[in-house]
């Protein structure tokens, strides 16, 4: 609790306090503590009625995968954002308030399919993903590019410059290579498919061992 | 560039002060998680206009007691069955344990008394602004709060505290 009081109004509550003795203002407040339980549920009903009235911009949860905690967001149109522990989940829903709108809430419903096809893809059980994406957060060349990988097969990979000849400028090699570092969707749009020309890895969101992991799992499956 | 919170941030950070003075002026009951809930939509639908720099628990304090006064009036517009408890009646089971004593208390409070309470104490209004909601000087919320908790202060002596709360 840090709510602002007038420095007068603590002194006089203060010296209240003291001038009656025993319990006060900070019993009270002990005492009226609710349970997380009745928070937790009041939380639920807020996002279902925020949803209900649409001013659920952006619906969010966290889902425990094999590379780590992702978060997942949501606006009405799709899933917006898929994020890496190591991206800071804070500074992430800080970007979305700002670039998308303030009125963002954890409500995991809007991201139970998408939970559901990524424990699938986790398991093995699932090549591609069939879900409403909202690319609003990328644009131009980046959202050509990224709108372009789901297309290189699962368990395959592609280079930068292969990716580049496909969606149509052979030489923004490195453009391309901006467009998947900055995918804000890893994972589900399969940025991790495209690698150096010579073989190499190159960079990943998610860092190097997330990208290896994804190649293995679908080497594997 | 914003510098405000998600409003998922808004929720945590102020959620529980909010139910606490939601429940001290309607009582702890389900009445109380309407007021929560309806303060909480409202504030989410009005969030992105409030000016940055804002103080959020003080704005979240004004919506509830306005939300409180709707629900007061239509509380009072519609028959009250004679046999309700108020510590009963909640769906989420609050009001079980030690503390049914300090709710009955907070609402055996005159209505003044118990608002100043809850908004200056439980809500962490400044004793201007409390009187800003209450009308009168800020003198008189003043003693509104003081008279309220020199009430209470005998069912906070008397009911141990100790993990009474969870």
């Amino acid at each position: 609790m840090s709510a602002p009081t007038d420095g007068l109004d603590l002194a006089l509550d203060l010296a209240l306090d003291l001038a009656l003795g025993g319990p006060g203002p900070s019993a009270l407040l002990a005492r009226t503590a609710p349970g997380d339980r009745a928070l937790a549920a009041l939380h639920r009903n807020l996002e279902a009625l925020a949803d209900e009235a649409g001013i659920l911009d952006v619906a969010y949860t966290t889902t425990g995968t094999p590379v780590g905690t992702l978060l997942l967001a949501a606006t009405p149109t799709g899933l917006v954002r898929v994020a890496y522990e190591r991206e800071g989940h804070d500074r992430v829903l800080a970007e979305l308030a700002e670039r998308i709108s303030l009125r963002v809430l954890r409500a995991p419903h809007r991201l139970e399919a998408a939970v559901r096809q990524l424990e699938e893809y986790f398991a093995g059980e699932r090549t591609g993903f069939d879900l409403p994406l909202d690319l609003t957060l990328s644009r131009g060349f980046r959202q050509r590019v990224q709108r372009h990988l789901p297309q290189i097969p699962y368990g395959r990979t592609s280079s930068y410059g292969e990716v580049a000849r496909s969606v149509g400028s052979p030489r923004a090699v490195r453009a391309v290579g901006t467009a998947c570092a900055t995918n804000p969707l890893p994972v589900v749009v399969p940025c991790h498919r495209v690698l150096r020309a010579d073989g190499g890895p190159g960079g990943y969101i998610g860092g190097l061992d997330a990208k290896t992991a994804l190649l293995e799992l679908e080497r594997a499956a | 560039m914003t510098t405000k919170e998600p409003f998922e941030r808004v929720v945590s950070d102020h959620g529980a002060t909010v139910l606490r003075v939601c429940r001290a002026v309607l009582g702890a009951h389900p009445d109380a998680e309407d007021a929560w809930s309806e303060t909480f939509l409202a504030a989410l639908r009005a969030y992105p206009d409030l000016p940055e720099g804002a103080n959020v628990q003080a704005w979240l304090v004004t919506i509830a007691h306005r939300k409180a006064i709707d629900i007061t009036r239509a509380r009072a517009r519609r028959p009250v069955p004679v046999e309700e408890l108020p510590d009963s009646s909640s769906s989420l089971g609050i009001t079980s344990g030690a503390d049914h004593g300090l709710w009955e208390a907070l609402g055996a409070l005159p209505d003044k008394q118990r608002r100043a309470v809850a908004y200056h104490h439980l809500g962490g209004l400044p004793y201007r602004e409390v009187a800003l909601l209450l009308g009168g000087t800020t003198e008189a919320a003043r003693r509104a709060a003081a008279d309220g908790m020199r009430t209470l202060r005998a069912v906070l002596t008397d009911t141990p505290a100790k993990g009474a709360t969870r």
